[in-house]
């Protein structure tokens, strides 16, 4: 299981941003080893951020994204002590959710 | 979950995935089209390519998208901030794109009504490139174009 995100949502004026840093090795599948053997790709896929039961962000990631992705944005409509929740699925099919406060 | 692990590499197929995902209740059905993990898009070498997968048509060049916190010259490339507007009103996409990356594509995130088309993550470049933002507004598709040096390549061992 993959170590927790670290999420901030802070209110801004009428939105809300959300900064979510993630823990994830997001191999790229291009890499090898010290024998020549490609190491397998290994990528977060799949990002949703959801408010208050919508959605607020949808994204799909390729390899091409930083190891231990970071990401902010802002939305509207948040208000102070509302849940930010964030799920991510890899490509082996590991899935992680964390929760946040706003503040 | 092991099993589960070895449907998933087997298959290989976004569409495997949607349905474990969807099985373990994470997703509600209506969000499904919006959820699976577009493939043919991913596997993409060019930006004809990856418009086609992506279902558009030819995008036009737009002085509404702005680049911010991203770097003239990367120092590595493995961690290059991206920082992408849009002010194209209507916005319903943006796909950050690697013009001499191995597979173009890096990211696409669906910006819903009511969330600001305006976000920032970071990125590998495998050498000095153009970042595309390409922008999905009102059906119709756009792009800006930033010319990135790296002098420490990201994606070599």
């Amino acid at each position: 299981m993959a170590d927790p995100m670290k999420i901030r949502a802070t209110l801004v004026g009428d939105s809300t941003e959300v900064k979510v840093l993630m823990s994830h090795e997001m191999e790229t599948g291009q890499r090898k080893d010290a024998q020549g053997a490609v190491i397998p790709a290994w990528f977060i896929q799949n990002v949703t951020v959801a408010h208050g039961g919508t959605t607020v962000l949808a994204a799909q990631w390729g390899p091409a994204v930083s190891k231990n992705p970071f990401l902010s944005f802002k939305f509207k409509g948040g208000a102070k002590g509302d849940k930010v929740t964030i799920a991510w699925v890899d490509n082996r099919g590991d899935k992680r959710t964390d929760e946040a406060t706003i503040a | 979950m092991n099993r589960r692990r070895r449907q998933v590499l087997k298959s290989g197929s976004g569409a495997t995935l949607l349905a474990l995902v969807a099985a373990a209740g994470w997703l509600k059905p209506g969000e499904a089209s919006a959820q699976s993990w577009n493939k043919a898009a991913f596997d993409t070498k060019s930006m004809a390519d990856t418009m086609k997968a992506l279902g558009g048509g030819e995008p036009v060049q737009s002085k509404d998208i702005v680049f911010f916190q991203t770097p003239d010259i990367a120092e590595n490339g493995a961690v290059v901030p991206v920082g992408i507007t849009s002010n194209i009103p209507k916005t319903e996409s943006i796909a950050v794109l690697i013009e001499k990356n191995p597979n173009m594509l890096a990211a696409v995130f669906d910006i819903p009504p009511g969330t600001e088309p305006s976000l920032s993550t970071r990125v590998k470049m495998g050498q000095s490139s153009n970042i595309y933002a390409l922008v999905k507004a009102d059906g119709k598709y756009y792009f800006a174009a930033k010319d990135v040096k790296v002098t420490l390549g990201g994606c070599g061992g």
